[in-house]
């Protein structure tokens, strides 16, 4: 199959304190996963799950403890780094600190391109820019000899799109891209994701802890808990059919808008998160409803059912048969 | 039910500004621009619209807290205090002060700032208690304190540490119960749930619920997240451009929204299960310092009229609970 990311047991470990006391935090624990061309890859979790940590692996911010980032089957090696800035282009949470506010908007525009040798004259650049900014409904006009405070969240954040989409990248990793936009202005950046998807070919790995954003515009999810993929498949089945009880739970706890849907279970909320990355065997067994002795000791396997991945003991036996 | 009910907080015409000076030019903000509101005794109310639309000085407005540049221009707020309806713009700032912890009481946004890092959560609950309850010596606070903490299921240590060792999730819990420990009448939140992770925010829903239920008192809620309305709220009022524009209970918000404003908040949100497309408000939103002229909304508003470019409409009762401010609803109910 043509993939083009894959992660192979992908690791990172944080360590906090000093020699004589050291605290090891492994924020992505030995996770698998790729990306097909032409897909919307999507890693959901709460804050504290990992998911922010692999997208800097991928872009090459944090250094990867062990495992592998394979690219194309090629894998990334130092000297590599190149195809982080050729192949794939990154969009961030907060569309206001991605710009200097005393910086005009269009400098960023003109920077990547000098940069990347993407045109030879001013014409050809302000042509280049044009057409790009075109592709997320606005045009050069628009953005030229403006600071970014003259923008809302929204078209700020379509404006970062469109610089991404400078170098005509083949991945774009969008770390929470909604979450500091305006619920009415949301749809519109989503949609745009599907656009690119369809219209250009790229691929989009949207991180996200909004379950149905993720539902609309993905094609595979993956969720993430405490540094663990603990269900992998497309959204179809894995959000309208959640195996593991985290899933379920996650699901469960999206607010719906509709006042037929509201929540008549109650939750558990967790009360220590360093005690659940320290846990040892399944590390949501401190507050899964389903929880069996072996959870409390022994890490869950990967087990597949159909086409989805779900780590847990609860479907142990199914592989087995 | 609704016949018996008690208006606990009433404006009239309530208009609140920010009045800016910048170099001799005069700049006003509208940001509560005549709004009407009666809210009763032991429902949720909360009020949906976007970022920059005023929700948050309205909030500061029914708390009665107005620091210049924010001004209040117009407009009565009355309380009910004592089952009196009292007017309490015109209080001083001490008999404002005596109001807040014991009758009314807010739940801020951001609770990283809520505490002081460099003392332990019981010495905020003392400052905030003990400045408002005569008490012998400081065990009887922490009596008070302790005793609504293990009500709402709080672990019983949370005020012997400091506010970087609990989450995010705890310091907002811990935050409303604060605000609750002297069993206001009216708690105010402003955006309680927002950037917490969505178990999390499941948890504190519960939470205010549970505290709104056993006090029987009311809780007036800005969100942005209509699925949190659906979630919470007994009535809705959606807010766009400094005004109200359509008040219901939350059912007929969600099965019969009558603005375009609102149809379209509603209708751009995602559902598990269906994969249509959705679209978002087109445009942006007004800014409050230059508001177009006639309805606020009708740059952004597909069915624009000639009308709505020259006169605001007049809030209209479609029944007895559901209000709307439009042209279109105005001509068909009126035929």
């Amino acid at each position: 199959m043509d993939k083009l990311l894959e992660a192979n047991n992908l690791t990172k470990r944080f360590s906090q304190g000093n020699v004589i006391s050291r605290a090891i935090l492994t924020a992505v624990d030995n996770i698998n996963f790729y990306i097909k061309p032409a897909e919307i890859f999507t890693l959901a979790g709460e804050s504290g799950c990992g998911k922010t940590t692999t997208a800097k692996m991928i872009l090459g911010f944090e250094e990867v403890t062990s495992g592998q980032l394979l690219r194309n089957g090629e894998p990334q090696t130092d000297k590599e780094k190149a195809w982080i800035t050729e192949g794939v282009q990154a969009i961030f949470q907060d569309p206001f600190s991605t710009f200097n506010p005393m910086r005009r908007v269009d400098a960023y525009f003109h920077e990547t391109v000098y940069n990347f040798k993407l045109a030879k004259t001013k014409k050809d650049a302000i042509d280049w820019i044009d057409q790009k900014l075109q592709l997320v409904g606005l045009t050069y006009q628009d953005v030229a000899g403006k600071y970014p405070s003259e923008f809302s969240g929204g078209q700020l954040q379509r404006i970062s799109i469109a610089r991404a989409l400078l170098t005509d990248p083949k991945l774009i990793i969008a770390d929470e891209p909604v979450s500091m936009v305006d619920a009415s202005l949301r749809m519109s950046i989503v949609n745009l994701f599907k656009q690119l998807r369809d219209e250009l070919g790229v691929s989009i790995l949207y991180i996200t802890h909004d379950l149905a954003t993720a539902y609309y515009v993905s094609d595979r999810i993956a969720i993430m808990f405490r540094g663990k993929i603990v269900e992998m498949g497309s959204v179809e089945d894995v959000l309208m059919n959640p195996r593991h009880p985290y899933s379920k739970l996650l699901r469960d706890s999206i607010p719906q808008a509709d006042p037929n849907l509201r929540w008549d279970s109650r939750v558990t909320l967790a009360e220590l998160e360093h005690e659940e990355y320290s846990r040892k065997g399944c590390r949501f067994a401190g507050r899964c409803p389903e929880v069996m002795d072996i959870c409390k000791t022994v890490v869950p396997p990967d087990v597949r059912i159909d086409d989805v991945f779900v780590h847990c003991h609860l479907y142990e036996e199914l592989e087995e048969a | 039910m609704a016949e018996s009910k008690q208006v606990v907080l009433r404006t009239e015409h309530l208009k609140s500004f920010y009045i800016l000076d910048m170099q001799g030019t005069q700049k006003v903000v509208k940001a509560v621009n005549d709004v009407n509101l009666e809210i009763y005794e032991n429902e949720i109310y909360s009020i949906a619209g976007e970022s920059g639309c005023g929700k948050t000085t309205l909030l500061k407005t029914l708390f009665n807290e107005i620091v210049p540049p924010q001004r209040l221009v117009d407009g009565k707020l009355y309380y009910r205090i004592n089952s009196e309806e009292v007017d309490v713009t015109t209080f001083s700032a001490e008999e404002k002060r005596k109001l807040r912890m014991e009758y009314i009481s807010y739940i801020p946004q951001g609770s990283m700032s809520v505490f002081n890092p460099v003392i332990k959560i019981k010495g905020t609950y003392e400052d905030f208690i003990g400045s408002h309850v005569e008490v012998k010596n400081r065990d009887e606070i922490f009596a008070i304190a302790r005793e609504r903490i293990q009500e709402l299921g709080l672990p019983k240590n949370v005020l012997d540490v400091y506010p970087h060792q609990l989450s995010g999730g705890m310091r907002q819990r811990v935050t409303i119960a604060l605000a609750s420990s002297l069993n206001p009448q009216i708690m105010i939140g402003d955006e309680p749930t927002t950037a917490l992770d969505v178990v999390v925010q499941r948890g504190v829903i519960q939470m205010l619920k549970d505290i709104q239920k056993k006090l029987k008192n009311t809780i007036i809620m800005v969100t942005h997240d209509m699925g949190v309305h659906a979630n919470i709220a007994d009535r809705i009022g959606i807010m766009y451009a400094g005004k109200i524009v359509e008040e219901a209970p939350t059912e007929k918000i969600f099965d019969m929204p009558l603005h375009p404003y609102t149809q379209f908040l509603i209708n751009s949100l995602p559902k598990f299960g269906d994969k249509t497309m959705r679209e978002s408000v087109p445009g942006s939103p007004p800014s409050l310092a230059d508001l177009p002229t006639g309805c606020p909304f009708h740059p952004r508003c597909p069915h624009v009229k000639d009308i709505c470019r020259e006169k605001m409409p007049e809030t209209i009762k479609v029944d007895a609970e559901h209000k709307v401010a439009c042209w279109l609803v105005e001509e068909e109910f009126n035929g």
